[in-house]
C-alpha cells in the first residue's frame, strides 16, 4: 500500500512537472527590450523577435484602395437614401463602400448589407449596422483627436475583414452559481484571457468601459488614512488594466512608474493617451455599439441580449499603436481621416 | 574588540591559496592574507566610485542617491562614464570584492583544517547577486537590466521589474524561493528557542543536554532531527532561498517575456480537463 502510494505520487509529480516544462510556453534569448524610462528605473517593453513577427504578421494591412476626386457628381445626387455620407462625390461614395466591402465583409460582399435588387432599401439590419458604424468612425477620427491622433480609424482597424471584430466583449453572466444565501465570488477565481489567468474578476469592462466606475485605486500619500478604494473596486481596476496590459501588448511600466501609479508626473505620456482611450471606449459603448441592441439580431446579441462592446483590444489587437502605428485613416478624408 | 588569551594558539601558518607566506600575517584580530588585499583594493575603488556617482549626481539623500546602469541601447559595450560607466566599473569592483571575501574565508578554513561549508554558503549568495547584475542582463543582451545601486531607487526597479510581468507572485520559481525563506526564519527561530530552552536555564535551574532538546521534539511531532541535522537543514534551507530567488529573476525576461499569471496556463491546459 505504501509503496503503491509511492509510486503514484512519483508518477504524478513527473507528469506535472513535464507538464510545466514542456507546455507553458518558455520562450529563450535573444529578447528585444524597448527602453521607456530613465536608465535603471527598469521600465523597459520586452518581447521576443518571434514573438514581433507574429504580430507583424497579425497586423498585415490590406491592399490600398485607389483615391478618388473629391469634385464631381455629389453622391446624394447620383444615390437614394445616402444619410451620412452626405458631403462626399459619388467617386468618394463608390471607394468607402468598395472598401467597406474589403475590410469588413470581403466573403460575403455588396450583399452582407445591401438588397441588392435595390441598394437604397435599409432592410437589412447589417446596413442599418453598418451606417451607425461609419458616423461613429467620423466622429471618433475628428472629435477623439485625444486618443487616436492624426493616425485615426478606419473600419479595418477593428474588422480586419470580420464581419463582427475579434475582440468584442458581452456582458458576463459569470459562471453557475447556487443563489440564494451562499457566498458568490463576486466573478473572481476563474482565470480567462480578459483578466490575464489571474483571479481577479472575470469582466472589469462591464462595470468601468460601460458604467464610468471609478478606476482610481491608489493612495495618494504614503501612509493612507480613511478607508481608500474598497477592494473590489481595487480588484476590478487590476483586472481592468491587465486586460489593458494584454491588449496593447505592454506590460505595466508603459504607462506607470510603479513606485507610484498614481501619480501623472511619474508617468508616461501614455498614460495620459489612454486615459482618454478609456473616456472613448466608455463613450462609444454607451452612444453607439450598446444601442444597436435594438437593430442587431439576437444570434448578434451575447447571452445576456447586449450588443457586442468595445474595449482596447477591439482596436488594438496585441499592438501599442494599432496597426503597428501605419495610418490607413490619413487616406481616408471621407471617413474623418485627416489628409496631409 | 577584547581577544582573549587563548586565541593565539589558533593562529595557523600556511594553508594560503596564492602569494604564499607574503600576506600570512594578522591586523589585530584580522586576518590578512592576499584576498584581504585585494578585498581592501575593489572596496576602495568601488566605494570611491560610489561617493563620485553622487558628488555628481542630484542630491546627497543619502536614501536618495543612485548609481544607475547604462541605456539599454548600450547593449553590453562599455559605457561612457557618466551613462553607466560608473555601475560598470562599481559592478566590478563589488564582484571582486566578494570573491576576494569567499576565497579569504576559503584560506582561513584551510588554515584550521575545517570544511569549506562557510565560503560555499558565501557564493550562493554571491551567485544571487551576480544572477542580477551579469548572468541576466548577459543574456538579455545588455548591461542596463542591472538594477540601480541606491538604497530607495533599487526598490523602485524591484517594484518595476515585477510589474513587467504584470503579477510576479505568480512566478513559480519566486514562490519556491519566499516559501524557503519563511521556512529558514521558521526553523531558525525553532532552533534558537529549543537551545536557549535546555542551555540557558533560569537561576538555580541545571543546563539540560542535548536528549532534552530531541524528547521535546519527539514529544511533540513524534520526530527530532538532531542536533547536527538541524543544521543541515538550517544550510539547506537558506541556500534554497537564496538559490530559488536567483532562477526567479534569471528565467523572468530571458525565459519568459508575458505576465506571469499567464504561465500557469500549463495547469489549465492539463489534458485532464481542458
Amino acid at each position: 500500500m505504501k509503496l503503491a502510494a509511492t509510486f503514484l505520487g512519483v508518477v504524478v509529480a513527473v507528469l506535472l512537472t513535464i507538464a510545466m516544462i514542456f507546455t507553458a510556453g518558455w520562450s529563450h534569448p535573444p529578447i528585444v527590450g524597448q527602453q521607456n524610462g530613465y536608465r535603471g528605473t527598469a521600465m523597459v517593453q520586452i518581447t521576443t523577435p518571434s514573438a514581433e513577427a507574429r504580430l507583424k504578421a497579425a497586423n498585415a494591412l490590406p491592399d490600398p484602395v485607389e483615391k478618388a476626386s473629391a469634385s464631381g457628381d455629389r453622391a446624394v445626387d447620383v444615390y437614394k437614401n445616402v444619410q451620412v455620407l452626405t458631403d462626399l462625390s459619388a467617386d468618394q461614395f463608390n471607394r468607402v463602400m468598395s472598401s467597406i466591402t474589403q475590410w469588413v465583409a470581403p466573403q460575403q460582399g455588396c450583399a452582407y448589407c445591401h438588397n441588392v435588387e435595390n441598394m437604397a432599401d435599409d432592410s437589412l439590419y447589417t446596413k442599418k449596422a453598418a451606417r451607425r458604424m461609419l458616423q461613429m468612425t467620423r466622429h471618433i477620427n475628428t472629435d477623439w483627436k485625444a486618443h487616436v491622433a492624426e493616425t485615426g480609424v478606419v473600419c479595418f482597424t477593428c474588422h480586419r475583414g470580420n464581419p463582427v471584430p475579434a475582440f468584442v466583449w458581452y456582458d458576463n453572466p459569470g459562471f453557475p452559481h447556487a443563489g440564494g444565501f451562499t457566498a458568490t465570488n463576486d466573478g473572481m477565481g476563474h482565470p480567462n484571457s480578459v483578466n490575464g489567468s489571474t483571479g481577479l474578476p472575470q469582466d472589469p469592462f462591464a462595470p468601468l468601459l460601460e458604467e464610468a466606475g471609478t478606476i482610481r485605486v491608489q493612495a495618494t500619500e504614503a501612509l493612507p488614512k480613511g478607508t481608500g478604494a474598497s477592494i473590489q473596486s481595487t480588484e476590478q481596476t487590476y483586472s481592468l488594466m491587465i486586460a489593458i496590459s494584454n491588449a496593447l501588448g505592454v506590460n505595466c511600466t508603459f504607462c506607470h512608474n510603479t513606485r507610484e501609479f498614481g501619480q501623472w508626473p511619474e508617468s508616461t505620456p501614455e498614460r495620459v493617451i489612454a486615459w482618454h482611450g478609456i473616456q472613448m471606449v466608455r463613450e462609444l459603448n454607451d452612444k453607439y455599439l450598446d444601442p444597436l441592441k435594438d437593430v442587431l439580431p439576437a444570434n448578434r446579441l451575447g447571452p445576456l441580449g447586449d450588443a457586442p462592446k468595445a474595449s482596447c483590444a477591439t482596436c488594438h489587437q496585441g499592438a501599442a499603436k494599432p496597426l503597428l502605428g501605419v495610418s490607413l485613416a490619413k487616406d481616408f478624408p471621407e471617413l474623418g481621416g485627416s489628409s496631409q | 574588540m577584547a581577544m582573549l588569551s587563548f586565541e593565539r594558539k589558533y593562529r595557523v601558518r600556511g594553508g594560503t591559496l596564492v602569494g604564499g607566506g607574503l600576506f600570512d600575517f594578522w591586523v589585530g584580530p584580522f586576518y590578512v592574507g592576499f584576498f584581504g588585499v585585494t578585498t581592501i583594493i575593489f572596496t576602495g575603488v568601488g566605494v570611491a566610485m560610489i561617493l563620485y556617482g553622487a558628488a555628481i549626481g542630484p542630491t546627497w539623500n543619502v536614501w536618495r542617491i543612485s548609481i544607475a546602469p547604462p541605456d539599454i541601447k548600450y547593449g553590453l559595450a562599455l559605457a561612457p562614464l557618466k551613462d553607466g560607466g560608473l555601475w560598470q566599473i562599481i559592478t566590478f569592483c563589488a564582484i571582486g570584492a566578494f570573491v576576494s571575501w569567499a576565497l579569504r574565508e576559503v584560506e582561513i578554513a584551510r588554515k584550521l583544517g575545517i570544511g569549506l561549508h562557510v565560503p560555499f554558503a558565501f557564493s550562493v549568495a554571491i551567485f544571487a547577486y551576480v544572477s542580477l547584475v551579469v548572468i541576466r542582463p548577459v543574456l538579455m543582451g545588455a548591461w542596463g537590466y542591472g538594477f540601480p545601486y541606491g538604497i530607495l531607487s533599487h526598490l523602485d526597479w524591484v517594484s518595476n521589474t515585477g510589474y513587467q510581468y504584470l503579477h510576479f507572485h505568480y512566478n513559480p520559481a519566486h514562490m519556491l524561493a519566499v516559501s524557503f525563506f519563511f521556512t529558514t526564519a521558521l526553523a531558525l527561530s525553532l532552533h534558537g528557542s529549543l537551545v536557549l530552552s535546555a542551555a540557558n536555564p533560569a537561576p538555580g535551574n541545571t543546563v539540560r543536554t542535548t536528549e532534552y532538546e530531541d524528547t521535546f521534539f519527539r514529544d511533540a511531532i513524534g520526530y527530532s532531527i538532531g542536533t547536527l541535522g538541524i543544521h543541515r537543514l538550517g544550510l539547506f534551507l537558506a541556500l534554497s532561498a537564496v538559490f530559488w530567488s536567483a532562477v526567479c529573476i534569471i528565467i523572468s525576461g530571458p525565459f519568459w517575456t508575458r505576465g506571469w499569471p499567464e504561465w500557469w496556463d500549463w495547469w489549465l491546459n492539463l489534458p485532464v480537463w481542458r
